[in-house]
């Protein structure tokens, strides 16, 4: 027994796995070729890709930047693209008609814009929401023109009311409603007949006036962001109410009329809404009236996605337990309290992708507004395309308009990824 | 009120809006009154603002000659017929943009869905680079831009003539793309050819029997037929029979160049083809996002359970995972469906005539009646619309999931 040849004492170190199992190889091998099948789709695929670079870079890479007009393009280099229609016409998708000297205007408007959404979507700089809320008259001021204190106003005034309502409301009148009416009768009776004459002085005394720029004017990207942004703002609020009114028990007749609104505004094609602010809007108001076609497409886009808007809330407050509801009126807290509290966060933590889906789908639906003979993008490819110099472009244009909007939807729907990762609390 | 007293507390105004007893009622009360006011309001200025025009409300300009020509129409149309019959035109015509469109859509949505959670990498990444550039750019821009393409990168018809023309027919000289539009074959129906029709109808029939019957066969012996071979050949087989019994009853029609046309055939307008293929395949990326969450939907343990009982990969797909996933991925299928219905009214931007570019443009224009042609355009769509939403609501009950 003693010749036994070899005893192994120690123990083997472990071989690495084989090379076909790990690396860049062994990742292959499970991605792209786990099959006969998978193979043949990995090497169509690679095929199908070196045909479209093989085709797009050389075509784009060579374009043409400079020439004058889309013949120019041709008879220097047929194959290639022609961006100089973006080079010519550049200033036009991005502004429409608005006038040349005033194109500050609308980029500070869209860079503070920017500015003023980083403390909506990042947390962290919650301190500066001031300028989020001073915004909306900014932009407008800067964008229309006219007098500073037109728009000032408006903030004086509210903020005036809002001052009388916690001078008053504790001290001098006990009943909170009260206190609340008073305080807003007080704010009316001062838009109708102290606002005016408050203007007049303000501009006489300290004149901060930009030209006058009227709304058919604008156009291009400018036109876009305004309409989609301002419906994007607007909707949010106007979709919860409805949601809350679709969903209130003891109130059937507010929610009769928000079923209604609701089912009626899904029910029909954003185009004849538009056709309706253009063409009807003028049957349903007083004789005479005659206001801003953006502003009317501004409040159909609105009340169109706040429809939408609805239903994707409803469907995170039927996602909500009934048990929360319950809770927090076992705690005491009143209706509003407990929706802004309690139902509201989690309810629209949980509709987020939906919400988000909507508002980019409203960002998209602003082209729409082409159609009624607005200038926005598309309407004005189609402009350019039927100018003598650029007949027959296609690609250059509806790739560049394409890209734009991508980048916003695109970004857009990132975002809303990213928040929903960063909300989520369960495992 | 009575219980107010109980409480020893007296009726204040201020209670109406405080107390909950009351204030359900006040709030309804209130919203009712300021519905009333706004909806008088609105009649009253549209009262107003017709007797300014000069107008009646009167919708008997349906009954008038209409006086336009329609270039793309599934019924017979001539300039001469009614408004009403423009409009029933471009009704056939939007339902003609949905139905294809919504048939694209639902096949190429599907194909880019389950290719989109492929194990495949590159094949995986290419479809998700396929939905997000299909769904992050406006339809409008899609609609443009293949009109844009159809008409110019196509030949004219004139590059098809002479001896060695620049362009040449698809398909065995059966297909003209031109930028005129695309022409197709069109069948004849000859002599018999209904009985073949009949035929095949009947052929349907019996093998949705046969495969009830199969399915019972199975159930009760665990042995199955072979459904799909048999169902190929009780397709096939009677078809070709009586096609050939009947001596070729079915023939094609097919285009030909004749001057600066072409003639005969299915002509397919490049306006119909623009707008049902940006419809399409915009669509066809939201059903796709819809049928891989809906596949993700169903959990893991699932397939795992699945294939615990040794069910082969392919079964599992078609006996556990899709009939789960089904429940959750047709409701909002159908809703997308409504959706391009809807963006269809876009057709105006290439000029294809749907029931907003008759009803609600020409129509509209020509008589002045746009409260009219509005409000019946709004029926049609809100119609739709309903109906849609009521399979939705049907479908929901009927495959609710059974909780014990």
């Amino acid at each position: 027994m003693s010749d036994i040849a070899f005893v192994r004492k120690n123990e083997i170190p472990a071989s690495p796995p084989p090379i076909t199992e790990m690396g860049i190889i062994g990742w292959m091998k499970q991605n792209l070729f786990s099959s006969w099948w998978n193979s043949f789709l990995t090497l169509f695929s690679l095929y199908f890709i070196t045909m479209l670079v093989a085709e797009i870079l050389p075509w784009a890479w060579g374009g043409h930047w400079n020439t004058k007009s889309l013949r120019e393009c041709l008879d220097l280099n047929p194959n290639v693209a022609c961006f100089s229609v973006l080079t010519a016409r550049w200033k036009q998708l991005l502004f429409g008609l608005y006038p040349a000297e005033e194109y500050w205007r609308p980029t500070l408007t869209f860079f503070l814009l920017i500015l003023s959404i980083i403390p909506i979507l990042f947390p962290r700089f919650i301190r500066f929401i001031w300028f989020s809320i001073i915004y909306p008259g900014l932009a407008l001021w800067l964008l229309w023109g006219g007098s500073f204190w037109s728009v000032a106003i408006v903030y004086i005034g509210i903020s005036f009311g809002v001052v009388l309502y916690f001078l008053l409301s504790p001290r001098l009148i006990k009943s909170a409603s009260l206190g609340l009416s008073l305080a807003i009768l007080l704010t009316i009776i001062f838009f109708l007949f102290i606002a005016g004459g408050m203007v007049d002085l303000l501009t006489e005394l300290l004149p901060i006036n930009l030209p006058f720029v009227e709304s058919l004017k604008f156009g291009g990207f400018t036109l876009s962001l305004i309409v989609g942004v301002t419906g994007i703002v607007a909707s949010f609020p106007i979709g919860i109410l409805l949601a809350l009114g679709r969903q209130s028990k003891n109130l059937p007749l507010v929610k009769m009329i928000c079923v209604g609104f609701i089912e009626f505004i899904r029910g029909v094609p954003l185009i004849t809404l538009l056709f309706v602010a253009s063409v009807l809007l003028n049957y349903f108001l007083p004789p005479g009236t005659n206001f801003d076609i953006v502003l009317r497409v501004i409040i159909m886009v609105t009340l169109f996605s706040a429809a939408y808007m609805a239903e994707v809330i409803r469907g995170g407050l039927a996602g909500l337990a009934i048990g929360q509801h319950e809770a927090s009126a076992s705690l005491g807290l009143t209706y509003w309290q407990s929706q802004r509290l309690i139902i509201m966060p989690q309810a629209l933590k949980i509709s987020i992708p939906g919400i988000v889906n909507t508002f980019i789908g409203l960002f998209k639906d602003t082209t729409l507004v082409s159609i009624i003979s607005l200038r926005d993008p598309v309407g004005l490819a189609s402009t350019i395309r039927a100018d003598a110099k650029w007949n027959g472009i296609y690609w250059e244009l509806y790739i560049a308009i394409g890209l734009m909007f991508f980048i916003f939807c695109f970004g857009m729907s990132k975002y809303s990824q990213y928040l929903e990762k960063k909300l989520k609390t369960d495992n | 009120m009575s219980s107010a007293n109980v409480l020893g507390e007296k009726f204040k105004l201020g209670m109406l809006l405080s107390d909950t007893r009351y204030r359900a009622t006040s709030l309804q009360v209130i919203t009712f009154i300021i519905f009333v006011a706004v909806f008088f309001w609105l009649v009253d200025n549209t009262l107003k603002n017709l007797a300014l025009m000069g107008k009646d409300v009167s919708f008997s300009f349906l009954g008038m000659r209409a006086g336009y020509d329609i270039n793309q129409r599934l019924i017979s149309y001539t300039n001469d017929s009614t408004h009403a019959r423009a409009a029933l035109v471009g009704i056939l015509n939007t339902l003609l943009v949905a139905f294809v469109g919504c048939l694209i859509a639902t096949v190429v949505g599907i194909f880019v869905g389950i290719l989109r959670l492929s194990k495949n990498w590159i094949v995986a990444r290419l479809m998700s680079i396929y939905i997000e550039g299909f769904r992050n750019v406006p339809v409008l821009l899609w609609i443009v831009m293949i009109f844009a393409l159809l008409t110019e990168l196509t030949p004219a018809p004139k590059a098809f003539k002479g001896d060695n023309p620049e362009a040449s027919m698809l398909f065995f000289d059966s297909v003209a793309v031109t930028n005129r539009g695309t022409y197709l074959p069109m069948p004849v129906m000859g002599d018999g050819a209904y009985w073949i029709i009949i035929g095949l109808c009947l052929s349907v029939i019996a093998i949705i029997y046969f495969s009830k019957y199969s399915k019972a066969l199975k159930e009760k012996t665990g042995k199955g037929l072979p459904i799909f071979w048999i169902s190929v050949c009780a397709l096939i087989i009677p078809f070709f029979l009586m096609y050939f019994l009947l001596g070729k009853p079915i023939t094609f029609n097919y285009p030909y160049l004749k001057g600066f046309n072409f003639k005969d055939g299915i002509h397919l307008r490049n306006s119909f083809l623009a707008l049902t293929f940006a419809l399409a395949i915009y669509t066809s990326a939201f059903i796709g996002e819809i049928v891989r969450s809906g596949i993700l939907a169903i959990s893991k343990g699932q397939t795992e359970a699945a294939s615990a009982l040794g069910i082969r990969p392919n079964k599992i797909m078609s006996l556990i995972i899709l009939p789960q996933a089904l429940r959750v991925i047709v409701p909002p299928m159908i809703s997308q469906y409504l959706n391009l219905t809807k963006n269809s009214s876009l057709a105006i931007a290439v000029g294809y005539m749907d029931v907003r570019g008759t009803l609600g443009g020409i129509t509209l224009n020509q008589t002045g009646r746009e409260l009219e042609s509005m409000l019946l355009l709004m029926g049609f769509y809100l119609s739709v619309s309903l109906l849609i939403s009521s399979v939705i609501n049907y479908f929901n009950r009927s495959f609710q999931m059974v909780v014990r």
